[in-house]
């Protein structure tokens, strides 16, 4: 039953990077990785138990900490271009 | 066949079908935010129910700590990501599909 699981899992991690290499705008991108990047945690956790090697759930608590921080910052890449003011865009032409 | 293992094989199970279901609408719907939609909702739904299918397997022990750690970090963070998302999605004006006379 845990590797009928894990095999769902890895079906819904291909049909998210389908969207992820297809997306018409980079936000569609983000979305498919967001979701790309839960599924990870969920396919280690449940790796952890089908192995019986009970450890591998402390990855999976790191992979979700570095996944939030990571969605985040490229957000923020993306919505003011650059990563060291807060809030307000700093022009493009002269930040080149 | 004792009871909780049912419990937790239908909360994987569910879980599962439902995350292919999430797929699948991230591949169909005709738009940014109805993909938003799609993946962002369910997202939530299918970590809940596999690390809890999981949780009933582990019993009580470090385990069952360390998964439930696991579920309140994503609870919190994967709608505050979807939420983010979509702001930035419209603060870099993209207009949602609209119905067309």
């Amino acid at each position: 039953m845990l590797i009928a699981t894990t095999i769902a899992i890895l079906v819904t991690i291909i049909l998210a990077l389908v969207r992820a290499l297809l997306g018409p705008t980079v936000y569609d991108r983000i979305a498919a990785m967001n979701m790309l990047g839960t599924k990870i945690i969920l396919l280690i956790s449940v790796f952890a138990f089908l192995t019986g090697r009970h450890d591998l759930l402390d990855i999976a608590l790191v992979y979700a900490l570095v996944n939030f921080i990571g969605i985040v910052a490229v957000l923020k890449l993306i919505e003011q271009g650059n990563l060291y003011t807060d809030g307000e865009v700093v022009n493009k032409a002269e930040d080149r | 066949m004792n009871i909780i293992d049912l419990v937790s094989w239908a909360c994987l199970m569910s879980g599962g079908i439902l995350g292919i279901i999430a797929g699948i609408g991230l591949n169909r719907f005709p738009d940014f935010y109805t993909r938003m939609h799609a993946a962002g909702t369910i997202d939530t739904l299918v970590a809940a129910l596999i690390l809890i299918g999981l949780g009933f397997q582990a019993g009580l022990s470090l385990t069952l700590f360390k998964l439930l750690f696991i579920f309140v970090f994503i609870f919190f963070t994967s709608p505050t990501a979807s939420h983010s998302l979509a702001n930035a999605a419209v603060l870099g004006q993209l207009k949602p599909m609209l119905d067309k006379k």
